[in-house]
């Protein structure tokens, strides 16, 4: 099957006419991001199909670049009057000489990702039996699965992008994702579960009995919970379990590396190009390009294709993550990270998909090697200031580890710790390589991103929990 | 600005709920919304962005018999509306019937005057002077104190929005709305050690923002914590700033919406009329204080607002009502005006709009004072991630002061903060008398809060 190609959402005459109207009072550089997007969303709760929803919106954003100053305008629509709209207010700002820009130039069109069954070519009352199934699959894990919350969405992003360095580019973006959340009671006592499955992918990613398995795996979480104590609070060995766990990385390195923090001396990693930050055996990669993955694209949201770049190799920083105006500032290339939510928002340096390659180890040597500490399994979520390096993440799946095995499930554990610190300390990451989902959120920009890892262990970080020792 | 024309909006969604009433729907209700905006961010004394942004759209809800579905969209053509009311009215039918799903009915409550939400001064002030701000808010952070080294981002907000609701069961109203928002992230470095502090003003209008007043908060909460060090893990006494305070507040708004009580997610379920605090702890909701960033006169369904008291001397006096939530409670209860929508892309549900914690009288000195050995928190981390609402448990990454004999004493970092939202509600001591408006956890003012006993997770 030959590979689909991307339709541009504008013809390159008419990109071509409001990159120069953006330019005409000056400016070192502009740009011009269309974009069209329609979703789908629906849920089930108290067993019962809701909150069904149907949106579109079509727009664009126009930004023009002057020294260190972006202006930037967005508009709703399309029209040729729309976009001229945009650049006007974008040009508003400045008085100086009308600047030159380099004619367009359609380079090959990127390679999108395979979509096998396009998810709005199917039935909302299959989307709506998916639900049923997985609330069915959820509740019969268990007598004391008490409420089952699952939501489907499905989105498609067409985009196209033109600049004045010559860039025209479009990708089309298909995204399905798969979220269960079980609640389970017993007594007083109530403890929840949270399940997702998401990519880039079409609608055969929860078909065919993927979307059930994570609503047993969400209610087994919950019903394990119940027999928790409550977390040990203390420095102690950890071992954080692969797939989501790679949000650890993505909060106390990712973010740190993306250059728009570097340069503001706003990262614990400013100026640590080459060095060593982490121990040999450690390898980790931002990859925009892993086919099918959540944070995947074809073209980052300025036109660069994106790519793998390898951040830590033996354990040394390798490359920071760029867009083009931090690119442009390092005079370095941008890695195609330049991401924004929307066409209302200026794209900013992002992780796409970021992890930890696997090693050689299996999670369970890893754990033997532990004599009293603590295993999460998974996180609820994280957060990093990378100035300060401090993170901090709740755990929604934890256990002791005691003489070398896992013992009893603990509840309500948040790991905290600087991320210089645990980064030297990840001392073995095992061969369990997993990808997982989530949305990432900074300069209140919401976009999806991929988390990865094997088991990794990290030899001391603080755990807090309710139990006072 | 990057907007086209103004709009009729009271017509355009009369259009809507007339089209999808065409397309087969029972009952309809439209929300049109449009907005202008300006967000600079500056660094290094330079302008580092300035955004114009101009949007508008509408959002269409759907009811055939008890099934209910939702569309939005930004094309406003004749066309575009009628397909945004198609798609509502297609999404019901994938729904299944819900007994208490219907059209919002009117009430004879009158909506209050529908200004002062807009000050006027947010459209007035060119945008060079709204450029001045946010640069004096960065510069005067810099020259507070030599170790303030850097400031992260300074940015100044604002928006004006216009907003008209429409239902086939004859609600409606309309009303505009401006506010301004500026805040920073000042850079401290002392011996190595490199800490963050936020200031942040927020108002109708520029005019009400200080940008000495956000600078120093900035500068100062960066300062405060040079040289801190991770605390020993133990269980005392903790004082909340105003910060903080505001975002458990935000929680606790959250599990007292009606939805979370009735579908059994709430740790407040069946606990109406119960004492749940200590006495000292009086929490309302109130949707129309002029001052509150997330006031309006109407509600997401067109319904007046007004003020709800949730806590009063300890005891939990109501939940947040929307009209599916006091349908299906039944007894004759009737919506507190509590449906929100984030813009015209989502539909209506039930949240707090602005929660105020009253006041005590006691200072932030004798707040110390009588916390004795215990930790001023003036920062809270990892809340999205560390807080279970169906349980009410919790463990959040945590700085702030350590507090030696009723005294402010070391910085204290890198620990976390556990308890659960019931034991920490009737752990509440005493509540400082100086309230402040916190756009954290929703909209919320708050004082500081005492709480007698948590958890502490260092070294």
């Amino acid at each position: 099957m030959p590979t689909p190609k991307p339709e541009a959402l504008i013809e390159p005459e008419l990109a071509e006419r409001v990159v120069e109207r953006a330019l005409r009072n000056g400016g070192d550089f502009a740009e011009v991001f269309c974009e069209q997007r329609s979703g789908f969303s629906l849920a089930i709760d108290e067993s019962r199909i809701e909150r069904a929803q149907r949106g579109g919106e079509r727009g664009a954003g126009v930004g023009v670049a002057a020294g260190e100053t972006t202006y930037f305008a967005h508009v709703d629509g399309l029209a040729e009057a729309d976009l001229e709209r945009a650049a006007d207010a974008a040009a508003a700002a400045l008085d100086s000489q009308h600047s030159e820009h380099r004619p367009l130039h359609a380079g090959e069109p990127p390679a999108l990702q395979r979509i096998e069954v396009d998810p709005a070519s199917v039935a909302a009352e299959r989307k709506a039996d998916l639900l049923r199934a997985c609330d069915e699959r959820a509740r019969s894990a268990g007598a004391e699965v008490d409420q089952v919350m699952a939501s489907y969405a499905e989105s498609r992003r067409l985009v196209t992008v033109a600049n004045s360095e010559g860039r025209f580019a479009s990708d089309d973006r298909t995204r399905v994702r798969l979220g269960v959340q079980a609640v389970a009671r017993r007594n007083g006592s109530v403890e929840t579960g949270f399940e997702t499955l998401g990519a880039h992918r079409g609608f055969e990613l929860v078909d065919g009995g993927a979307g059930e398995q994570i609503a047993e795996r969400a209610a087994r979480v919950a019903l394990t919970l119940l027999d928790a104590d409550p977390a040990p609070a203390g420095a102690m060995p950890v071992i954080v379990g692969g797939g989501f766990g790679g949000v650890l990385f993505h909060e106390m390195t990712g973010h740190g590396l993306e250059a728009d923090h570097i340069q503001k001396g706003a990262s614990v990693y400013e100026g640590k190009l080459g060095e060593q930050v982490a121990q040999p055996h450690l390898l980790a990669y931002d990859d925009g390009a892993l086919a099918g993955e959540w944070g995947t694209d074809a073209i980052d949201d300025e036109g660069t294709p994106t790519q793998k770049t390898a951040v830590i190799e033996q354990g040394r920083i390798t490359s920071y993550l760029y867009d083009l105006r931090s690119a442009r500032k390092d005079d370095v290339a941008s890695t195609g990270n330049g991401r924004r939510e929307s066409f209302r928002h200026l794209p900013i340096p992002r992780m796409t998909n970021t992890y930890i390659a696997p090693g050689e180890a299996t999670p369970e040597e890893l754990i033997a090697g532990v004599d009293d500490g603590f295993y999460a399994v998974s996180f609820a979520g994280g957060q990093v200031d990378p100035t300060t390096g401090d993170f901090v993440f709740g755990t929604s799946e934890g256990y002791l580890i005691e003489g070398g095995k896992v013992t009893r499930p603990c509840r309500g554990a948040t790991l905290i710790g600087n991320c210089l610190e645990a980064l030297g300390r990840i001392d073995a990451v095992a061969n369990d390589f997993e990808m997982k989902t989530g949305f990432c959120g900074k300069g209140g920009q919401r976009v999806p991103v991929g988390t990865g890892q094997g088991h990794v262990r990290i030899s001391e970080l603080t755990v807090g929990g309710t139990a006072v020792g | 600005m990057a907007t086209p024309h103004p709009i009729d909006l009271e017509s355009l969604a009369q259009r809507a709920v007339d089209a999808a009433l065409s397309a087969g729907a029972g009952d309809a209700e439209a929300a049109a919304e449009d907005s202008v905006g300006r967000e600079i961010r500056v660094f290094g004394g330079e302008v580092e962005s300035l955004s114009a942004a101009g949007e508008r759209g509408l959002g269409v809800r759907a009811w055939i018999d008890g099934r209910v579905g939702f569309a939005y969209g930004t094309d406003l053509s004749g066309d575009g509306v009628t397909a945004i009311a198609a798609d509502a009215v297609e999404a019901s039918r994938v729904s299944d019937p819900d007994e208490f799903a219907a059209a919002p009915q009117p009430s004879t409550d009158a909506a209050p005057a529908p200004d002062g939400y807009l000050d006027p001064e947010t459209a007035a002030w060119p945008t060079d002077r709204k450029v001045e701000l946010a640069k004096a808010v960065e510069r005067s952070a810099l020259a507070a104190d030599p170790r303030v080294v850097a400031v992260e981002t300074a940015v100044y907000v604002d928006e004006e929005v216009s907003s008209a609701i429409r239902s086939s069961t004859g609600l409606g109203g309309s009303y505009q709305a401006s506010f301004a928002y500026a805040y920073l992230q000042a850079i401290a470095e002392h011996d190595g050690c490199k800490q963050t502090g936020l200031g942040f003003g927020l108002g109708r209008s520029p005019a009400a923002l200080d940008p000495e007043a956000i600078e120093r908060e900035g500068a100062e909460r960066a300062l405060q914590l040079l040289g801190a060090a991770k605390p020993e893990s133990r269980t005392c006494p903790v004082v909340l700033d105003e910060t903080v305070a505001a975002s458990f507040a935000g929680f606790i708004g959250g599990v007292l919406c009606a939805d979370a009580v009735q579908r059994g997610r709430s740790p407040f379920a069946d606990r109406l009329g119960d004492e749940i605090a200590s006495d000292v702890l009086a929490v309302a909701d109130d949707g129309i204080d002029l001052e509150g960033m997330a006031s309006a006169p109407i509600d997401a369904e067109g319904l007046a607002r007004g003020r709800t008291p949730l806590i009063e001397g300890g005891r939990l006096a109501a939940y947040l009502h929307d009209s599916y939530t006091a349908r299906r409670q039944g007894d004759g209860r009737r919506s507190t005006a509590n449906a929100a929508r984030s813009g015209y892309r989502s539909a209506p549900s039930v949240a707090t709009s602005n929660l105020i914690v009253e006041p005590g009288s006691a200072s932030l000195d004798e707040l110390l004072a009588a916390a004795g050995d215990g930790i001023y928190v003036t920062d809270v981390a990892g809340l999205h991630s560390g807080v279970n609402p169906v349980s009410g448990q919790f463990s959040v990454g945590a700085s702030g002061i350590l507090i030696d004999d009723g005294a402010l004493a070391a910085p204290a970092t890198e620990f976390t903060i556990a308890s659960d939202l019931v034991s920490m509600l009737s752990a509440v001591q005493a509540a400082g008398s100086e309230a402040r408006w916190v756009p954290f956890g929703g909209s919320v003012k708050t004082p500081p809060l005492l709480i007698g006993e948590m958890a502490v997770g260092g070294s």
